[in-house]
């Protein structure tokens, strides 16, 4: 049994935007979340550590009502998510937007197509006013002149830039990143890692990043939280990771991949 | 007894489907250009394995009574048999195994890639609905196409009736469709129909219902799309007979 950190929820006194308390998870006989708590606050960048598997995509799924929890409580904006019907998810999913791991672009529409898709759902504004969002989303992601292609013309890295245009085409408020730089080159994760941080700085947004990349990491989050036996057992700044009295989190986030890399596979 | 725990549970979750797939549908606003996109998918393109499959079983169950009947002096009646068989039998049931096939595979393999690929996912986390978006107009549009195909089955079977019954039994075309309208009611032509209503419907939320609980990446559409064609396949050729008993009660 591992110490959990005696104060997860750090924040300053500051009423956190979203928040999980007592959170449990599971698929069958596999336990994903035994308790976990963590609070997320206004602006920050946080990031989620933990081995592959571990269910990190899992947490920010809960938190905008995709997989449902088991137990505890998890509330955004002051409302509970766990205990909303579908339809009473909209209004959190306007204002949670996440980019997916595969961007889940929709490979029948184009590029335009796919931002507009949110702006229809939620009668954004007229046509012109429509197509004026779409180059806007595309310019900040770096994709602009690239409404006509399909999503099978473009690269892994355009595709989560676009993924990310589309993301933020309805001005959501948290923006959550489920793995957003795997299975990229080096060029496109510093470039998405960029965006996070630029979007950041742009917009205001509060984003929550799910990733298990070291570089990443440190680059974009002012906070870091890692999931360590089903629950989570350290939130604070990258350098008091290397005070955490737990081995696991020290080891991880020394940036040790090759031993990491064995721990996880 | 695990088997048929797990057919009890996707009967169920097949039903629980329809009902959301038809709440979904005409909840506003109501879309008709998925549903005519997918009748032209499923439905139209369709069309020449159906007419392909139809003419071939014509002439083949021409070919068997005129022969078959000839022994008992029977011959003439060919174009009475063919007709009955094709119209009641195997025009709507051969179509809905072929577009069960062909349409049915189609979709859970389409749905089952979308979940695996998160698109499902991505569908609700940008406000929309998956069942109304994709369960919703496949349905319908196989509702609507599969009586049509049915009835292309039915003419170009009996043309294939026609050429095999001239050839086999020297009968003129004039007498064989005499014989087909004295044969053929109303009731012969609608309990084909009625049927294919009922497969279009199967074909539809069966194949999307598999698509949607694919699990295991790619290797799991693989397996949601043969699953699709087997379930489907077993539900036209079973509950064809439950409905063909019904409309033989009803209706003689």
């Amino acid at each position: 049994m591992v110490e959990l950190d005696p104060d997860p929820t750090d924040g300053g006194g500051a009423t956190p935007l979203i928040s999980f308390r007592g959170v449990r998870k599971a698929f069958g006989p596999k336990v994903i979340y035994e308790d976990a708590t963590l609070d997320v606050f206004a602006g920050e960048t946080l990031t989620i550590l933990g081995g592959s598997g571990t269910g990190k995509s899992v947490l920010i799924k809960m938190l905008i009502g995709l997989l449902r929890a088991d137990g505890g409580s998890i509330q955004a904006f002051g409302q509970e998510v766990t205990t909303l019907p579908e339809r009473g998810l909209l209004d959190i999913r306007k204002r949670i937007a996440m980019l997916f791991q595969s961007a889940a672009l929709f490979d029948s529409l184009t590029v335009e197509q796919n931002i507009k898709y949110p702006l229809r759902e939620h009668h954004w504004g007229t046509e012109p006013a429509m197509n004026e969002r779409v180059a806007e989303v595309l310019e900040m992601v770096g994709m602009e002149g690239s409404q006509k292609l399909k999503p099978s013309e473009l690269s892994g890295g355009m595709r989560k830039r676009v993924g990310l245009a589309r993301a933020i085409a309805m001005k959501p408020e948290v923006i959550l990143y489920d793995e957003p730089t795997t299975g990229l080159d080096p060029v496109n994760v510093r470039r998405i890692n960029g965006l996070i941080l630029s979007l950041q700085a742009r917009l205001g947004v509060t984003s929550i990043v799910v990733t298990h990349d070291m570089d990443s990491c440190f680059t974009v989050s002012d906070r870091i939280a890692m999931l360590y036996e089903r629950r989570i057992a350290f939130v604070g700044t990258a350098e008091a990771t290397q005070e955490c009295d737990i081995p696991y989190v020290r080891e991880f986030t020394r940036g040790g991949k090759g031993t990491l890399d064995a721990d996880v596979v | 007894m695990r088997a048929f725990r797990a057919l009890l549970a996707d009967a169920g979750g097949v039903a629980v489907l329809s009902v959301q797939a038809f709440f979904a549908f005409f909840r506003s606003p109501i879309e008709w250009a998925p549903v005519l996109n997918q009748l032209d998918h499923s439905g139209i393109r369709s069309w020449s394995i159906t007419a392909l499959t139809a003419v071939f079983t014509g002439m083949v169950l021409a070919l068997q009574f005129a022969v078959g009947l000839e022994s008992y002096g029977g011959s003439m009646y060919t174009g009475k048999l063919v007709a009955l068989g094709i119209v009641r039998e195997l025009g709507p049931t051969l179509t809905a195994l072929l577009v069960g096939g062909r349409v049915g595979s189609g979709f859970a393999a389409e749905l089952g890639s979308m979940v695996v690929n998160e698109q499902v996912d991505a569908i609700r986390a940008l406000g929309a609905d998956p069942i109304k978006k994709l369960v919703a107009p496949r349905v319908l549009a196989c509702i609507i196409a599969l009586p049509l195909l049915t009835m292309l089955a039915d003419a170009v079977g009996l043309f294939g009736g026609l050429l095999i019954t001239m050839r086999e039994v020297g009968v003129t075309s004039q007498f064989f469709f005499t014989q087909v309208t004295d044969t053929l009611g109303f009731v012969d032509l609608m309990h084909g129909l009625a049927k294919s209503v009922f497969f279009g419907y199967f074909i539809a939320i069966i194949g999307c219902f598999v698509g949607l609980n694919t699990t295991g990446g790619t290797e799991g559409v693989g397996q949601s799309t043969t699953r699709a064609v087997v379930n489907i396949s077993i539900t036209v050729l079973v509950s064809n007979y439950l409905l063909s008993t019904i409309f033989v009660a009803i209706y003689g």
